[in-house]
């Protein structure tokens, strides 16, 4: 018989132990599939390892990866701290890029110095704005969250294959829906020569100690944390819920738009259709795998942004298709919601059966 | 009361029944016999053992160590299979929970009838049900309309449907656990004039309360649980109030007494105040509550109590009338502006409405003030003087904790109280807000809680007491009004009221009717 007994309080130390089982547990149960593919699991893991970590290019690579990750883990964190279920990092994204490749291109012009931090402002902007929709039907109306951001990602998606394949497309691009590229003066800078490491990965390492510190330390981190934990305690003791909820679609919805700004000013330079590679939900994975800390977000994006670029890294040495990445990110998500069970119970197997028991 | 031969035949036996949650020891080695005829009384604190006794009696749980034995049809006592409510049910022990299992869109028949039918037959029989039942209801007293549907029933009512429905399982133990918690007193004293009844029948008879008065008035014979161990088992004829208490907290209990108030001027004014659209709503409620006085609210739970509560907590806005407390009107108020104009509120549902359960002690002391100067500034929050603060309530209020930084889901409800008690009295509000104060907590916690009241009306603050509890009420309030349906009937000085002319409004005598 198996009992569960609810646990006291939870050491900091339990819930990174649990992460990273969780993490390798997912490793472990992906090795089945592999085995069926015909691969050593050990030369694929080894491959993969080399091919994030295996040398200064991979390894900026990986970085490269883990920035748009950082910052979508870090949307759905605050977010879900709040319980405001926000699953549309991904079309918060796009929209932050968007807003990024408008004003980068030539709409308004001058110095580095001004067109950047004006980039980063209408990306952040834009995410923020798509996220307050859905707050706003859920704080005023009542409408399930999840469903609408689930909703809007398609919606802002098509709008963007729109925009670039009509006003947006380039003159230049030869008929490929693409935009026109950023100006020079609009691009994040480059981190380190002849790689693609960019400023993006500095931004979503500052937000994550933004983040960090907006909920431990200040007054509107506070509500937020009250407000997750118990919405109805929270307006009882006159805490202002609805602009709580607001706050924090706001941000998450910033974040998300970020994560777009630094994909095409930072790293591809024009948007297209394809800018990602379903950051927005693997930024769920990791905002779970993080167990909601903003500084646990950095370390499992690195985790996420290790499997994708070694997994492509495999792919291209073994022939195995580097669809194993997202079934391994997709492993872990589910072992870290088993993993919960384990944070809140102690499991207890006891060999006797109830009758045996009391006939002793 | 005649107690039953001495003789009569052991109808159950409990044989050192002990349950463990984890570190928790629920029941300790309790022994309880009950003999046919007789009426139990099982009294004790709030998770003293009681309900999980009756629960593994009743095969909901299963216990660590120990057996039930139950004599069938006058048989040698047997060992009951454990851990199965069917093998209880067949043995012929009936329960009615405190919060009754009946299906609301059904008729009282049918309630009965559930379960008891074959499934392979092909007509229900109803037409003998239905003279069994006449005939139960005749010999027991306990009529209901059984073609009524159970949603139009009324409380009391209800409490005799499921009673029927062990009976007319042919019950010869039956369990009834804090039956009186939902009903009026006069319905308690019908229920136990039909469980006298029911017993000189010949029915074993276990009720499960913590109220002292009911106990000494309806049992034979009592047992007292502490602390999940037996630590009495006395006729009722050899105990009284005073020492049933003590053995219930295991120490002596210190009475609260009310001394004579001096009411000041009208504090706070409700005029007129209708809220809510369903079963759960307030119409037309006029309250004055005068500076240094203790208001009491009586009802029966569900008559507009939480929905009065909430509009005075400022989270339900009125749809009419008008609330001022001293000069400021409060119409379309919100909490952070009920908190501000100086009113305390402590909620009936301290685990919902009054901790972040996962927040630790000091957040939630400081919860309601986390925009005063003294928890913040610039937006950053002042640690230091959170903890000095959450430091010296603690000591004021003898919160037992492991510290500030413990998370305040790990204390006790008695506990948890105290940091709401810290946090709202300790601003010396004008008017107190006191819903349902002392509901599940131990006898301990309870007095201290009278006293914070006590000490805010003898300061001169204003105190809103509503309670479902008689006696708490008559010994705290200088006014009771009585609610019910939604309206609020107006004040008069508890001293010209009894228990008696009280439960009759609660049940919704008009007051001419009453006298």
């Amino acid at each position: 018989m198996i009992r569960f007994e609810p646990r006291g309080p939870v050491a900091v130390s339990r819930m990174i132990g649990v992460s990273v089982t969780a993490a390798l547990a997912a490793l472990v149960l992906a090795a089945i599939p592999m085995l069926f593919a015909g691969l050593s699991v050990f030369d694929a893991y080894g491959l993969m390892v080399k091919g994030a970590w295996g040398s200064m290019f991979a390894f900026t690579e990986m970085l490269t990866r883990a920035a748009p990750l950082i910052l979508t883990g870090l949307a759905a964190a605050v977010a879900f701290r709040a319980k405001l279920w926000n699953i549309g990092a991904e079309g918060q994204l796009y929209a932050g890029a968007l807003a990024a490749v408008a004003i980068g291109t030539g709409l308004i012009s001058g110095p580095s110095f001004v067109l950047i931090p004006a980039v980063i402002l209408a990306g952040a902007l834009a995410g923020g704005l798509v996220m307050l929709v859905p707050t706003l039907l859920k704080t005023r109306l009542g409408v399930d969250e999840v469903v609408t951001t689930l909703l809007l990602n398609f919606v802002i998606l098509l709008f963007v294959q729109m925009m670039l394949e009509g006003p947006m497309q380039d003159p230049m691009g030869m008929g490929w829906p693409q935009s026109e590229p950023i100006l020079d003066e609009a691009a994040l800078p480059k981190l380190m020569d002849r790689m693609r490491i960019h400023w993006g990965l500095i931004i979503a390492l500052a937000a994550s100690l933004g983040v960090y510190f907006l909920l431990k330390r200040t007054v509107w981190g506070f509500e937020i944390r009250a407000v997750g934990e118990n919405a109805s305690a929270a307006r009882h003791a006159g805490i202002p819920v609805t602009a709580t909820f607001i706050r924090v679609g706001l941000l998450s919805g910033a974040l998300a738009g970020l994560a777009g700004v630094g994909e095409v000013a930072g790293l591809k330079g024009y948007l297209t259709a394809d800018l990602s590679p379903g950051f927005g939900y693997s930024g769920i994975v990791v905002a779970m795998l993080a167990g909601l800390s903003p500084i646990g977000v950095v370390f499992a994006a690195l985790f996420i942004a290790s499997i994708f670029v070694g997994a492509d890294s495999m792919s291209r040495a073994t022939g195995v298709s580097n669809y194993l990445a997202d079934l391994i990110v997709a492993i872990s998500l589910l072992c870290v919601l088993v993993s919960g069970l384990f944070l809140r119970f102690r499991i207890r197997l006891s060999t006797s059966s109830p009758a045996q028991e009391t006939a002793k | 009361m005649a107690r039953p031969a001495k003789d009569a035949p052991v109808l159950l036996r409990l044989d050192g029944i002990t349950k463990r949650f984890g570190a928790l020891t629920a029941n300790d080695s309790v022994c309880l016999d009950l003999r046919q005829g007789e009426i139990l009384a099982l009294l004790g604190e709030n998770g003293a053992g009681k309900t999980t006794l009756m629960n593994i009696l009743f095969g909901h749980y299963v216990a660590d160590e120990g057996a039930v034995l139950v004599s069938r049809d006058g048989a040698e006592l047997a060992q009951l299979e454990p851990g199965s409510p069917h093998a209880a049910l067949d043995a012929g022990i009936g329960m009615v929970h405190q919060h009754f299992t009946l299906a609301e869109n059904l008729s009282v028949l049918d309630n009965i009838l559930l379960g008891t039918e074959k499934l392979s037959a092909l007509k229900s029989a109803r037409a003998p049900a239905r003279r069994k039942l006449a005939d139960l209801m005749t010999r027991s007293g306990l009529t209901v309309g059984l073609d009524m549907r159970v949603s139009q029933l009324s409380v009391g009512e209800k409490q005799r449907v499921e009673i029927l429905k062990a009976l007319y399982r042919d019950a010869r133990v039956l369990v009834l656990d804090e039956p009186t918690a939902v009903l009026t007193p006069q319905e308690s004293d019908t229920l136990f004039a039909i469980l006298k009844k029911l017993a000189a029948a010949g029915l074993g008879i276990v009720f499960i309360s913590h109220k002292l008065a009911e106990v000494m008035a309806a049992s034979h014979r009592i047992a007292v649980l502490r602390g999940g161990a037996k630590v009495a088992d006395l006729p009722t004829s050899q105990c009284d109030q005073r020492q049933l208490a003590e053995l219930m907290v295991g120490h002596e209990v210190s009475e609260t007494v009310r001394g004579a108030g001096t009411p000041g001027d009208t504090l706070f004014v409700l005029t007129g105040v209708s809220a809510g659209e369903s079963r759960e709503s307030i119409r037309d409620v006029n309250l004055e509550l005068k500076s240094g006085e203790i208001l009491g609210i009586a009802g029966v739970s569900g008559n507009g109590q939480t929905m009065l509560a909430r509009v005075i907590s400022g989270l339900e806005t009125p749809f009419a009338g008008s609330m001022r407390l001293g000069d400021r009107a409060l119409t379309h108020a919100n909490a952070r502006t009920m908190i501000d104009a100086g009113l305390a509120r402590i909620p009936e549902d301290r685990h919902r409405d009054g901790i972040v359960g996962a927040m630790t002690v000091s957040e939630n002391l400081a919860i309601e003030a986390i925009r005063k100067p003294e928890s913040q500034r610039f937006g950053l929050l002042r640690f230091a003087a959170m903890r000095d603060k959450a430091k010296a309530l603690i000591d004021a209020y003898d919160i037992r904790c492991q510290g500030e930084d413990s998370p305040a889901r790990l204390l006790s409800g008695g506990n948890i109280q105290k940091i709401v008690l810290a946090r709202t009295l300790e601003g010396e509000p004008k008017v107190v807000l006191a819903a349902q104060p002392s509901r599940g907590l131990d006898v301990g916690a309870t007095s201290e809680v009278y006293r914070r009241l006590l000490d805010a009306r003898a300061r001169g603050a204003g105190v809103l007491l509503i309670s479902e509890d008689l006696d708490e009420l008559m010994r705290l309030s200088d006014r009771i009004a009585v609610i019910h349906r939604g309206h609020l009937s107006a004040a008069e000085p508890t001293e010209t009221l009894d228990r008696g002319t009280l439960g009759l409004r609660m049940a919704g005598h008009t007051m001419e009717a009453a006298e």
